[in-house]
């Protein structure tokens, strides 16, 4: 019997670690009219649902792939957040998925 | 006989076809391996191309990281045999944690596709032992990720082991300065282009020698790269010789 846990998986560069993607914001927000914003640090979120027999199983599962692909630890941290029980409409595998051209 | 080096294909490579090229032109035999295949096929050496490896999604290379091939790389490395990643080769290289440091977004933001110039830290190296002197080498750049990075206490333990193979140089042969000069095309630290891991035998570097190794393609200064490579592969054989047969024979 296993249960599905919906987690997201926050990650960002390290601290002191240069974001180009950051400066970019930063470097548009003339272009917007805005002021007043700095130290804008560009990460990745991503949300999954893992079948495991308990939550500690599934935080493990979440905790390998978190430290092994999702990040690099030379350049990047990473929080792991527990969405909470998974619905059948979370649980579409194609959302978004690394959808950039 | 001709000394068998191996291409590896991923999905999403794209220069493995310049890097067969730039082997024949070297004199070896180019054998391709497929990604999803965990067998080297007995070859002396392997070359890691450049490319987009499975669409370069989450981060450059890791994904290929965790290819069947790249357990049987990592156990090569391992026995000492010589691997070299080019470009996206590089980047899988650093992934898998076969070298150190991690290869950032360009400083500059921009995808950089230009002529650069990179010489050579070492000239005893099996990867440039058979270049003449270090003097500046003209090769293409293309990338959008290369900004090579490490903390200051990795960057001094690289250098002081001997391990920087390459740095980005000016016109004049002088080391490049840092994101601002565009002789550094992606703002790496210490304009490092390529390094080595500590046993010597592992290998990877941002610009790419395997289209630079005839003078239709604009520039043959890459062909000493390549060629000291192959050589110090043959010069191996005798290993890669033996785990053929071994694997032969078992068969």
């Amino acid at each position: 019997m296993t249960m599905d846990v919906r987690f997201a998986v926050n990650v960002r560069p390290k601290d002191g670690i240069l974001d180009p993607q950051g400066r970019a914001v930063e470097g548009s927000l003339g272009h917007l009219g805005i002021a007043g914003v700095s130290a804008v640090r560009v990460g990745r979120r991503v949300e999954l649902t893992v079948a495991a027999a308990d939550d500690d199983a599934a935080r493990s599962v979440v905790e390998r792939l978190a430290s092994e692909l999702l990040s690099n630890p030379l350049i990047e941290s990473y929080e792991i957040e527990v969405l909470g029980a998974a619905s059948s409409a979370d649980s579409e595998s194609s959302v978004g998925a690394g959808a950039s051209a | 006989m001709t000394v068998r080096i191996g291409v590896v294909l991923f999905p999403g490579s794209n220069r493995d076809i310049d890097a067969v090229n730039a082997l024949e032109v070297a004199g070896a035999e180019p054998v391709v391996l497929w990604h999803d295949d965990a067998s080297l096929d007995g070859v002396a050496g392997v070359l890691i191309p450049g490319g987009f490896a499975y669409g370069d999604y989450v981060r450059a290379g890791v994904i290929a990281r965790f290819s069947p091939i790249m357990r049987a790389v990592s156990s090569f490395a391992a026995d000492g045999g010589l691997v070299l990643g080019i470009c996206n080769g590089f980047q899988v290289l650093t992934e898998a944690h076969l070298l150190p440091g991690a290869l950032l977004r360009n400083r500059g933001l921009r995808f950089v596709s230009r002529e650069i110039r990179i010489a050579a830290e070492r000239l005893d190296t099996p990867f440039t032992d058979g270049l003449d002197d270090r003097r500046a080498l003209r090769m293409p750049v293309a990338h959008g990720e290369g900004a090579f990075y490490a903390d200051e206490a990795t960057l001094d333990a690289l250098e002081a082991n001997g391990q920087v193979l390459f740095r980005y140089v000016n016109e004049e042969g002088a080391r490049a300065g840092g994101e601002d000069d565009r002789a550094n095309p992606n703002g790496s630290l210490r304009a490092i282009a390529g390094v080595m891991n500590a046993t010597g035998n592992v290998a990877g570097l941002m610009p790419h020698p395997e289209t630079a190794v005839e003078a239709v393609l604009g520039s043959d200064d890459g062909l000493g790269i390549i060629a000291s490579f192959v050589a110090s592969a043959a010069g191996r054989d005798g290993s890669g010789t033996a785990r053929s047969l071994a694997s032969a024979a078992a068969r």
